[in-house]
């Protein structure tokens, strides 16, 4: 077995570059001599097809997928095709991929085949904080882990050759503190990878029983391979200290060790699915304490106590949120290795909760106080529109995941038990992702249920990347796009129809008249974000404050421009409008019925 | 198949212990140009040779939430994020979210420098009922100022407008910040000017000078009583006496028409309509007799009664 992969050679004079940890992932995909790049976007993985969308269009082609299944798909029909590929996506998405993912594995690669997943430990801006290296563990797929900017670059690049190498995808497992981490990156140049072409082997290529339970024992081997590599591989770094107890860590988190306990010895873990090799065990040997700090799940700590070690990590250090310096201190503070730390304190101010709201003149807006005028039961999903949760709007029951908004509309209108209308709330760009199998449910089963589907032409949440129903391509080019009334008659709904997200009269009738009608019936909501990917600004509006009488009916939109000034009306707070954050929309001005808030020039 | 004995440590070990980085957190709200501040910073840092790490969370920022971005200095950077309690200088460009990072801020040796910006967020305003008080933080900047050593409290956005650049208040907040940090003002200048629209450098290095001036023209005693005079006429710390009032809903149910007029309207959404199309309260709890229905009603089918220590009005 050559043990030499893994040795990344400087090829030129090192050139220097100030880099997120995405960015740093995309230079090391191109700089791995990558053809085919795809991802669909989420946080905190977005920012690397981006960047991997600034390389010259003759390098490579970088494109967004409708979502992280084909997006794999694609990546995988480039890698049998002979060429390096390349995925990217947030661990959720994993979710939507794991199917192809599971039997790839089988199959192995024929050009290099790496995934990027991004974890968010501390669930930043996810629906959950499942560890990638347990579905990695699941489909026996090895998982890199770098832990800053630099390694991401050089991790992606090895994750190429050990994909080559041992016949398999790789993951390279971001988390969000890495992803958005910004530090000096020694930069190297694009490789001059040749495709291998397509290579004919249905044996290998084409998974049937009788194939696929040849290709299980070749997996098992590989395994093997792969814990024989990690001995030698550079990744796994074994460092020196002078304390008698030993840290085992991965990504992120050394950089936390490395800060509160500069004396413990460390085995840094660069690769941790197969976690188990000769190097782990002769780290543990040389230690009278084991500890193993690892964000989530205890990946490590597990496959440590399986080799027979005595081992503290989850007691000390918690299963959830994100490791900051302060918990991998006071973890270790615990274990008696640390002194405690004294938080002195000085002023004990609680201020106000500051949660993220829709933007004010976000269009979004009028769909959900229509929703809360016609007492609907709301299925909602994925997008800036979930934030429709809180109050004031507060107009969503339900949301599970990306697409399951239509799916639940389904059930619950068949458990017969609601009796309010039932309506589901689904943005354009989470619609193509997974809300067409759904709607094409709905009317074949005949479920009498309303669709809203939110168009505001983007993909918003994620910071407004384009998609299939926008006619732009990643890299800016014109493309077709898809009609959303065409498609949705197309599979069978017969009641369709469009309206202007700032126009509220027109907002509710249509939308009781669609929750009225029996079957499926879909509304378009129509208006693009005001803030991306240009921000739209109309003329500001403002408060006669003589003639406001403090209803509160405005404050009910939520619209972050407006808040209470000083003066009061009969004991109540009078609002006021902030015209450098109005944007225009006219909504506001629609609900007062004192006719208080005109243009601000008027 | 390696031999255990064979494998030893990769790097031994050393007893050079590294410097302490210098630590700065920078917190405000989405779009008030946070990650713009601790670019700068960064940059500059970095132009000076030092190694950096500066870390932020994207995402929900742009949305009005609460925004914050470490950056860390030094010989040698591990974590990208401060210890709680270790940071040198927090510099905040809003008020309460200076004071919900301060606990990061080093108790004996941190400065705080912050913008008395407010910036109210809806979720402040959500007591609808008559004498209602914002959730909006009380501390007044004296009360911060008593508490916290070395802390700079300037209203940067009313020195920003009065250089006619009133975008400009992070830039203001540079110039504070760079008195207390040694790097020369020509650099501070220089990495500024690739930071913003090429249009607006000029007024961005008045804009950092001003900054700079307050900071440096600052005398403790002089800004306490100032802040103190200003806080006297704050209307928030008086008591509103209306808190008190009750508000009670008369229907006269052979005047409503069943028009739905009300329902529609009602703020607070605690009307309905019933099955025989009368008008009928459902949610009294809610009701803060704002008087929309009883102003509206076509047909004058509803008053509302307002009763203050049992005595009717
Ligand atoms: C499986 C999965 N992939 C990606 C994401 C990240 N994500 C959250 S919302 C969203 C898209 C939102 O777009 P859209 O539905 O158009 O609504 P908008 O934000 O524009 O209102 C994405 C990609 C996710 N949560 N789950
Ligand atoms: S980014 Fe766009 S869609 Fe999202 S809250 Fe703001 S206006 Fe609405
Ligand atoms: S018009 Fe009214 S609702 Fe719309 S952004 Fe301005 S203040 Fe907000």
């Amino acid at each position: 077995m050559d043990l030499e992969v893994g040795k990344v050679e400087i090829v030129s004079a090192p050139e220097t570059h100030t880099m997120m940890g995405n960015e740093a992932l995309a230079r090391g995909v191109w700089e791995s001599g990558v053809r085919v790049a795809v991802a669909y976007p989420g946080t905190p993985s977005t920012e690397i097809m981006e960047a991997v969308g600034k390389y010259p269009c003759e390098d490579i082609e970088a494109q967004w997928a409708t979502n992280e299944k084909v997006a794999l798909d694609v990546a995988i029909g480039a890698s049998f095709a002979g060429e390096r590929a390349f995925a990217a996506m947030k661990h959720v998405g994993l979710n939507v991929a794991l199917d192809s993912l599971m039997s790839q594995t089988y199959i192995g690669v024929n050009g290099g085949l790496v995934l990027v997943v991004c974890d968010d430990p501390g669930i930043h801006s996810s629906q959950n904080e499942q560890d990638t290296r347990l579905l990695a563990a699941l489909a026996m797929v090895p998982v890199l882990e770098p832990s800053d900017a630099q390694e991401a670059l050089e991790f992606v690049r090895i994750a190429f050759e050990i994909s080559e190498r041992f016949d398999t995808p790789v993951i390279v497992r971001s988390t969000t503190r890495l992803s958005h981490t910004r530090s000096v990156v020694e930069v190297g140049e694009r490789l001059p990878v040749s495709a291998f072409g397509f290579k004919d082997n249905p044996l290998k290529n084409v998974m049937i029983p009788a194939h696929a339970r040849l290709r299980h024992p070749m997996l098992l081997e590989r395994e093997q391979a792969l814990a024989e590599y990690c001995i030698s591989s550079p990744l796994n770094r074994w460092e020196e200290g002078s304390a008698d107890y030993g840290i085992i860590t991965t990504g992120i988190s050394y950089s936390y060790v490395k800060e509160v306990a500069p004396d413990a010895h460390v085995l840094k873990l660069g690769i941790t699915w197969p976690v188990r090799s000769e190097k782990l065990r002769a780290f543990c040997a040389s230690v009278k304490r084991i500890l193993v700090v690892e964000e989530l799940e205890p990946v490590v700590e597990q496959a440590v106590r399986d080799m027979g070690f005595e081992v503290e990590g989850k007691t000390l250090f918690s299963r959830e949120g994100e490791f900051s310096p302060r918990i991998v201190h006071d973890g270790l503070a615990k274990a008696g290795l640390l002194p405690a730390q004294v938080g002195a304190r000085g002023l004990n101010s609680q201020p106000l909760v500051r949660p993220p709201v829709l933007c004010a003149g976000c269009p979004h807006t009028s769909s959900y106080m229509a929703l809360r005028t016609v007492d609907a039961r709301v299925c909602g999903d994925i997008g800036c529109y979930t934030l429709a949760v809180v109050e004031p709007l507060r107009a969503i029951d339900v949301c599970v995941a990306m697409g399951s908004s239509i799916g639940m509309a389904v059930g619950m209108a068949k458990a017969g038990t609601e009796s309010k209308p039932i309506v589901a709330t689904i943005g354009d760009s989470t619609f193509l992702h997974a809300g067409v199998p759904p709607l094409i449910d709905a009317v074949y089963n005949q479920a009498n249920i309303t669709v809203m589907i939110l168009d505001n032409h983007t993909t918003a949440m994620t910071g407004g990347q384009d998609h299939a129903g926008t006619g732009v391509t990643l890299r800016g080019e014109a493309t077709e796009k898809v009609n959303f009334e065409e498609l949705v008659r197309s599979v069978g709904v017969k009641w369709v129809r469009y309206v202007d997200s700032y126009d509220l009269a027109s907002m509710y009738q249509t939308l009781r008249e669609a929750t009225e009608f029996k079957g499926v019936s879909v509304l378009i909501s129509d208006r693009p974000c005001v803030l991306d990917p240009v921000k739209i600004r109309g003329e500001a509006y403002r408060i006669k404050s003589e003639s406001c009488v403090a209803c509160q009916a405005c404050m009910n939109l939520g619209c972050p421009a407006i808040a209470w000034i000083d003066e009061t009306y009969d004991g109540h707070r009078k609002v006021g409008i902030d015209t450098g954050q109005c944007m225009g929309c006219s909504l506001c001005a629609q609900v007062c019925p004192s006719n208080a808030i005109q243009l601000a020039s008027l | 198949m390696n031999n255990r004995e064979s494998l030893k440590a990769d790097i031994p070990a050393t007893s050079v212990a590294a410097e302490r980085p210098t630590n700065v957190l920078i917190v405000g709200v989405g779009g008030q140009g946070v990650i713009m501040v601790s670019k700068v910073l960064a940059s500059l840092s970095q132009e000076l040779g030092y190694q950096v790490k500066q870390s932020e969370v994207h995402g929900m920022a742009k949305r009005g939430g609460a925004v914050f971005s470490h950056v860390r200095f030094g010989s040698s950077v591990f974590s990208p994020t401060i210890l709680e309690g270790d940071a040198d200088i927090l510099v905040a460009l809003e008020w309460a979210e200076g004071l919900r990072w301060l606990p990061y801020l080093n108790q004996e040796s941190g400065t705080f420098i912050t913008d008395t910006q407010h910036i109210i967020p809806p979720f402040a305003c959500r007591d609808r009922g008559r004498g209602a008080v914002s959730g909006y933080t009380r501390e007044t900047v004296p009360e911060v100022m008593d508490s916290v050593t070395n802390s700079f409290a300037l209203d940067a956005a009313e020195i920003a407008t009065e250089l006619g650049v009133p975008k400009a208040s992070n830039t203001v907040l540079l110039g504070a910040l760079s008195t207390a940090l040694e790097f020369p003002v020509a650099a501070w200048k220089s990495v500024i000017s690739k930071f913003v629209p090429s249009k607006t450098i000029e007024a961005n290095t008045r804009a950092f000078d001003a900054g700079r001036e307050w900071a440096l023209s600052f005398d403790r005693e002089t800004q306490l009583k100032d802040w103190t005079d200003r806080t006297k006429q704050d209307p928030e710390k008086t008591t509103d006496s209306s808190a008190d009032v009750v508000s009670t809903l008369e229907i006269t149910e052979a005047w409503c028409k069943g028009c739905d007029i009300c329902v529609k309207f009602c703020p607070e959404r605690c009307l309905a309509m019933d099955a025989r199309q009368i008008a009928i309260l459902t949610h009294p709890d809610r009701c803060t007799g704002c008087r929309i229905c009883e102003w509206l009603c076509p047909d004058l089918a509803i008053t509302v009664h307002t009763s203050k220590n049992n005595i009717s009005t």
